[in-house]
């Protein structure tokens, strides 16, 4: 297979030097390549802030919709043609803060797409303001006296409301990184993989070498057991676990519970308007 | 001969109201379909209060040999099943309102109003007919006497309403005939009814605005309809909801309004023809939704049920406030399309329209009714209803496509993802024609004509205003959805030569033809369901002609025909008294 089937030619990508962003780029696409997708198979669908700008950056269909809101574009993506792979990657405060309320009843519909968070526990897009990952006492040009709020816990919320596949992964370790986004791809329900990655601009707290030495990777414990899970998700202070938390196979998916699926497996797009059925509702409402 | 004064009128009018949860609904139901099987023509409208138990709703039936599209004032027959009627029915009595209440519940209630008070012992019959429950079935056999209907229409409606329960059918039937009875002996054997031409027509389909709008979409092919729960939007989400396998149709409660407009834009994107059904609070979070679509070039229907504003307002009340929201909602510039229904029939076609429109020009088209249109009724003939071409499914997609390419009409081929050899991208950004983010200042600058030279098409086949009335006029009243039915009516009762009617169901883009109208117009009056007049200032900002006075209504309830031709007549007479 072409090493590059993902690759898109003659962009200009205006992420920072020594962004990990570009190390989750490369993970995704060769995520992508290993699991011997193509990009017409495959839907990025992202909101805004510098990882929301990833579907730019390669070549596949994209959707590059508003802020906070990827993962209802893609949930309804998915509903619309199921045989497309959906990806929704944004950052922490586009994901968690903007779109916390979409973050949390996604989870509870269980949709098959899979959710990317580039977590950098800081806002890049608009230089420098604490995020709702940023740590306590995290001091900004905004957060003048330091973030007095508590870090809002991705991995234990979406454990607590019912995520079928939760991970984190380190953008510092690629190849675990594509490790993980294969299986998330692979699982069938909603995905959730938190991404720890650096932000060499505007956070000095949680470089290269801080993710290093408070993450470790988690092995050999029982996947599908959510009370460890959140056991581990549940640690303030680090060191913090990296690998699949937890995931619950066979719960059904939101686009197959549909009643629009249950006699007819064609994609949306491929519909013509139901007049025999309208004329039929139209007899039953005659006297 | 207690009802001799009714055989001489047009049209009968009757009224129920009773506290919310004693089933008045049922008997609207009921009656309307007894009175169509009858032969006679019906109208129904509803107003109700915002809770679930108690309170005092109410519903008017009206019963005519002819046609009838709008609500009356006047109440020939009233039928009160609970204390505490509002004023609002109170004022509406007159000294020739026959009244039927229960004495011993109303406590001398209405018994010094009306031409008579007639007591109908309601409480202690539902008791014996099984418990308070009944009492609707009581009431609803009651009126059947009193108009001169028979019951068999009854027992059939509840024995296919309860079907499989024969314990409740048999009560029901039971109670029904004991109203019946009483309702003969009232009437004296001269029901206000039997005698009267009955037509037995075609029109034997009842319609209500909610599922015109919701058939009509599903006619046009919605396959996707997302919606948070808002009155009073969300019977079209009801519809959808009960007929999803019929429509194929994705339909889902979503989480708030900005995750309907979001799913309803990339559902669009992947080649859905999606619907979001909402009211103006709701409307007003999908501001940024409704402007995405207008970059991204998604087709999306949006069906605006207006109630009162600002903000909460009234929740289960009618106005028409919401034109400069529906027009003005989005940041930047982006085409769409606005359509008004007034009638049952137009809902049907116009909302097959937006979907025709947002589907050909890739943008938003709103579809805008009210409460009072959701739940007015009347029967017509289904053959009556027109089908508009269906717009063809999405072609497969080239080697290099542009989703966004250039062309002369502003519209680019639509292609889906997952169909074709192409790439399909969409963005929220200013964006090249493949759909990548591109800062450049000339490329906006062609982005945003292509998009905006769509509206020349959209213009071009705007529907015109309908006319009614003498081609040559002096006077000219304007009005739009609604309240259409009601202003015809009131100007047919003035019956004034010098006056015209301009009627609106599409207001943006608005037809080109209207401003010959306006510009013949010595003296323009606009009727509108707001406080401010904003159809007559949208007239003015494109036409540069709006109206010289206006009589607009916004306590929370529609017009009825007599307010309107009153109101009206005073200033088409010259004595003026706008608001």
């Amino acid at each position: 297979m072409d090493s590059g089937i993902f690759d898109l030619a003659g962009i200009d990508i205006s992420w920072c030097p020594g962004c990990g962003d570009f190390k989750i780029l490369d993970s995704i696409k060769n995520a992508l390549r290993e699991l011997e997708l193509t990009p017409h198979g495959v839907v990025m669908v992202s909101g805004i802030g510098q990882a929301a700008k990833t579907p730019h950056y390669m070549k596949s269909h994209f959707f590059n919709g508003l802020h906070g809101r990827a993962l209802s574009n893609a949930t309804a993506i998915k509903a619309a043609n199921r045989s497309l792979n959906v990806i929704a990657v944004g950052g922490d405060g586009d994901m968690y803060g903007e779109g916390g309320n979409h973050f949390t009843h996604t989870i509870r519909r269980n949709p098959d797409i899979t959710n990317l968070v580039f977590n950098n526990m800081v806002y890049g897009l608009t230089k420098g303001q604490a995020s709702p990952t940023s740590p306590v006492g995290f001091r900004t040009s905004v957060q003048v006296d330091g973030v007095q709020s508590r870090p809002f816990n991705p991995l234990a919320a979406s454990l607590v409301n019912g995520a079928t596949f939760v991970a984190r992964a380190f953008a510092g370790d690629g190849e675990q990184t594509k490790e993980i986004i294969k299986r998330a791809i692979l699982h069938k329900g909603y995905s959730l993989v938190d991404i720890f990655q650096p932000c060499v601009s505007f956070n000095s707290v949680n470089t290269y070498k801080w993710f290093q030495e408070n993450t470790y990777t988690v092995e050999g414990h029982d996947e599908e057991d959510l009370r460890k899970a959140l056991e581990l998700a549940l640690v303030e202070e680090g060191p913090f676990p990296l690998g699949v938390l937890y995931r619950r196979e066979g719960v059904p998916v939101f686009e197959d519970t549909l009643a629009a699926f249950r006699n007819d497996d064609r994609p949306l797009f491929r519909r013509e308007a139901p007049r025999k059925a309208v004329k039929e509702l139209i007899d039953s409402m005659c006297c | 001969m207690r009802f001799s004064a009714l055989k001489k009128a047009k049209d009968v009018c009757c009224v129920l109201c009773g506290a919310a949860g004693l089933g008045i609904q049922t008997v609207e139901d009921m009656l309307a379909r007894i009175i169509v099987d009858e032969g006679f023509f019906v109208f129904g409208s509803r107003e109700y209060m915002s809770r679930v138990r108690g309170g005092n709703n109410s519903t008017e039936i009206r019963i005519s040999d002819v046609a009838v599209h709008a609500p009356l004032d006047r109440i020939d027959i009233l039928v009160a099943l609970s204390p505490n009627v509002r004023q609002n029915i109170r004022e509406r009595i007159t000294g020739d309102t026959v009244i039927l209440g229960d004495r011993e519940l109303l406590n001398g209630e209405l018994e010094d109003l009306g031409a008579f008070f007639i007591d109908i012992p309601l409480s202690k019959l539902a008791k014996e007919a099984g418990g308070k429950i009944y009492s609707n079935s009581i009431a609803a056999g009651v009126l059947l006497g009193v108009l001169g209907l028979g019951t068999e229409g009854a027992d059939e409606f509840y024995r296919r309403r309860f079907a499989g329960k024969d314990d409740v059918i048999g009560k029901n039937i039971a109670a029904c005939a004991t109203g019946h009875k009483l309702g003969l002996s009232i009437s004296e054997g001269e029901g206000a009814l039997p005698g009267r031409r009955a037509n037995a027509g075609a029109e034997r389909m009842i319609l209500n605005g909610g599922d015109a709008v919701s058939l009509g979409a599903m006619a046009a092919g919605c396959t996707f309809v997302t919606a948070y729960p808002m009155s009073p939007a969300t019977g079209v989400l009801s519809f959808f909801a009960k007929n999803a396998e019929k429509a194929g149709a994705v339909v889902e409660q979503v989480e708030d309004e900005i995750s309907a407009i979001n799913m309803a834009v990339g559902a669009s994107y992947a080649g859905a023809r999606p619907m979001v059904t909402t009211s103006g609070g709701g409307f007003a979070l999908m501001g940024e939704g409704l402007s995405l679509a207008g970059v991204m070039e998604t087709p999306v229907v949006v069906h605006l049920s207006q109630r009162p504003g600002p903000a909460t307002g009234m929740a289960t009340r009618t106005e028409q406030a919401d034109l400069d929201l529906a027009l003005f909602s989005g940041h930047g510039e982006f085409p769409r399309a606005i359509f008004a229904p007034g009638a049952m029939e137009s809902a049907f076609a116009i909302t097959q329209r937006a979907f025709l429109t947002a589907l050909k020009y890739q943008t938003p088209a709103i579809v805008l009714t009210d409460q009072y249109f959701m739940n007015a009724f009347y029967n017509l003939d289904p053959g009556s209803l027109e089908y508009l071409k269906e717009p063809p499914l999405p072609a497969e997609t080239p080697e290099g496509y542009r989703r966004y390419e250039d062309s002369p009409d502003g519209c680019s081929p639509f292609g889906v993802p997952g169909w074709g050899k192409g790439i399909v991208g969409a963005d929220s950004h200013e964006h090249d024609e493949i759909g990548h983010v591109y800062e450049d200042f000339e490329l906006r600058k062609r982005m945003q004509d292509k998009r905006l030279r769509k509206l020349d098409g959209m213009a071009a086949e705007a529907l015109p205003p309908l006319f009614f009335g003498p081609e040559s006029f002096e006077k000219l009243v304007i009005c739009w959805g609604s309240t259409i039915p009601i202003v015809r009516e009131a100007l047919s009762l003035l019956e004034r030569s010098d006056t015209a009617l301009l009627a609106f169901e599409q207001l943006w883009p608005l037809h080109g033809g209207t401003g010959e109208f306006l510009a013949r117009a010595p003296f323009i009056v606009s009727v509108e369901g707001n406080s401010t007049g904003q159809l007559s200032r949208l007239l003015r900002s494109v036409f540069g002609r709006g109206a010289d006075e206006t009589v607009l209504k916004y306590s929370g309830l529609q017009f009825s025909v007599e307010e309107a031709a009153e109101r009206l007549g005073a200033v088409l007479s010259g004595k003026g008294g706008s608001r």
